[in-house]
């Protein structure tokens, strides 16, 4: 392994981070797309130098980016993100129907094998493909389509297909989380969906323990046991054994189980990472200390990570795409925050260093561990 | 000869420096003003309409010769003097902070 890429998706535009192996010298490049907002960016696992990138605004849409050289230059892919047949409704915030509108990517997942394929992750929640390099999108109307749909509502930040998990190990296995309809796993390359939320309690919906409904904000998954599966939710930080098909708590001694990511350490199947923030109505670390909880045990029990990072006047917030590991021998883990901080830890979360402090707000962190 | 104006986050995307010229054949209208911009810079497809000459996006505005046409039907005539060329046609993004 020769080093490492962070690419940090802003407010206002993208950032390429890279290091080599110390991760302690950081070259940083930037602003890409200069004033838009980058949702999401992530590279091929097939092919490093293969990046896409979801650039979106309020006054021209949405924009997807492609890079063929790892960032270095970018050409626009395709934007016609269009819903198979007619849409219908959701459930709007009020409750009443809403139509089904196309607003932004949230999330791109390349295909593991492929570096023309990649997923998107879009609100209002549908799962699209392209198969073409991002020229060209189709849904895969499914997921919108199951008979539960009608019912799904968004969560404060839209109804976002923010999540998407490839299964390397079982073909045609991938999971999909909304927010705020919970999680759905697919077993036939998203032809059909079922939902996966048995055990989940959320209050705030009609029925606590319902079918759908579930204000899912996270999931992950360690390539080498995908059966096991991790969730942050709006509260409660849940772990599932059986490839979704029931989940149990284990937020054990966290300060508040409130957050947005969560991740998994990239040789420790059993070690897992969250920030826990205040509560959904202060989107900020509690005390103002801004801590990441690793759990050795899979949940249950957890330690504050605190060295290198503030731990007073601290009120920034971690979004739910914002954490990414690398897979170096000793595995780095990355985060970053409201407040344009990109934190690095190059010894699994012992200790951290910013890379940059001062970018507008971050809301995705992705990494490459470069060959 | 029909001069266009963009915003500037769409000049960027669109790597473009300055007023675009386009040839539009007769009748000269918005619609055919934004179809021959949109098959120059496809990139552009979507960012001001929807796609497939589609409604124009909320915060996006049209202007030319002191008028707001933002509202005005699609296939309406522009003013004469966008025609001509002697007054550009002004795509503009909604003033807005943040």
């Amino acid at each position: 392994m020769t080093g490492v890429r962070v690419l940090a998706g802003t407010r206002k535009g993208a950032f390429v981070l890279t290091s080599d192996g110390g991760r302690d010298r950081w070259e940083v490049s930037g602003p890409h797309f200069a004033g838009w907002e980058i949702y999401h960016m992530k590279g091929s696992p097939a092919d490093p130098d293969r990046l896409y990138a979801s650039q979106c605004s309020g006054w021209s849409g949405q924009v997807i980016q492609r890079s063929d050289d790892g960032g270095t230059t970018w050409a626009p892919a395709g934007n016609q993100f269009a819903y198979d047949g007619t849409p219908g409704t959701h459930q709007w915030y009020d409750g009443t129907p809403h139509p089904w509108e196309f607003e932004r990517v949230w999330h791109l997942e390349p295909a593991l094998d492929d570096p023309d394929t990649v997923w998107a992750g879009v609100e209002d929640a549908g799962l699209f493909r392209s198969r073409d390099g991002g020229q060209s999108w189709q849904e895969l109307p499914a997921l919108r389509g199951h008979r539960s749909g009608p019912s799904w509502q968004p969560g404060a930040g839209g109804m976002c297909l923010h999540t998407i998990l490839l299964d390397q190990s079982a073909p045609g296995r991938m999971f999909a989380a909304i927010s705020a309809a919970g999680a759905f796993r697919s077993d036939d390359d998203g032809q059909s969906w079922r939902p996966i939320n048995q055990g989940l309690q959320s209050e705030g919906i009609p029925d606590p323990d319902a079918e759908v409904g579930h204000c899912v904000h996270r999931l992950a998954m360690h390539p080498s046991r995908p059966g096991v599966l991790f969730m942050q939710k709006h509260w409660d930080v849940m772990r599932s054994d059986n490839a979704g098909e029931s989940w149990r708590e284990v937020s054990g001694n966290l300060p508040t189980d409130f957050g947005f990511p969560i991740d998994v350490h990239a040789h420790e199947p059993d070690t897992i990472y969250v920030v826990p923030i205040t509560s959904d109505a202060q989107h900020f670390p509690p005390e103002g200390k801004l801590r990441v909880y690793r759990s050795r045990t899979g949940g249950d029990d957890w330690e504050p990570l605190t060295q290198g990072l503030p731990q007073e006047n601290c009120y920034v917030n971690v979004l739910r795409d914002a954490m990414a590991v690398d897979s170096m021998d000793e595995c780095g883990v990355y985060f970053g925050t409201t407040g344009g901080q990109v934190y690095a830890s190059a010894d699994s979360g012992d200790s951290w260093a910013p890379i940059v402090r001062d970018l507008p707000a971050v809301l995705s962190v992705e990494v490459q561990t470069l060959p | 000869m029909i001069r266009v104006v963009l915003p500037s986050h769409l000049r960027v995307l669109a790597r473009i420096e300055g007023e675009v010229r386009l040839d539009v054949t007769d009748p000269v209208t918005q619609r055919s003003v934004l179809d021959a911009l949109e098959a120059r810079y496809p990139v552009l497809c979507g960012t001001i309409r929807g796609h497939d000459s589609g409604p124009r996006r909320a915060f996006i505005r049209f202007f030319a010769c002191e008028q707001d046409l933002s509202h005005e039907p699609p296939d309406d005539p522009l003013p004469p003097a966008v025609a001509a060329g002697a007054e550009p046609y002004l795509i503009v993004g909604a003033m807005a902070g943040g």
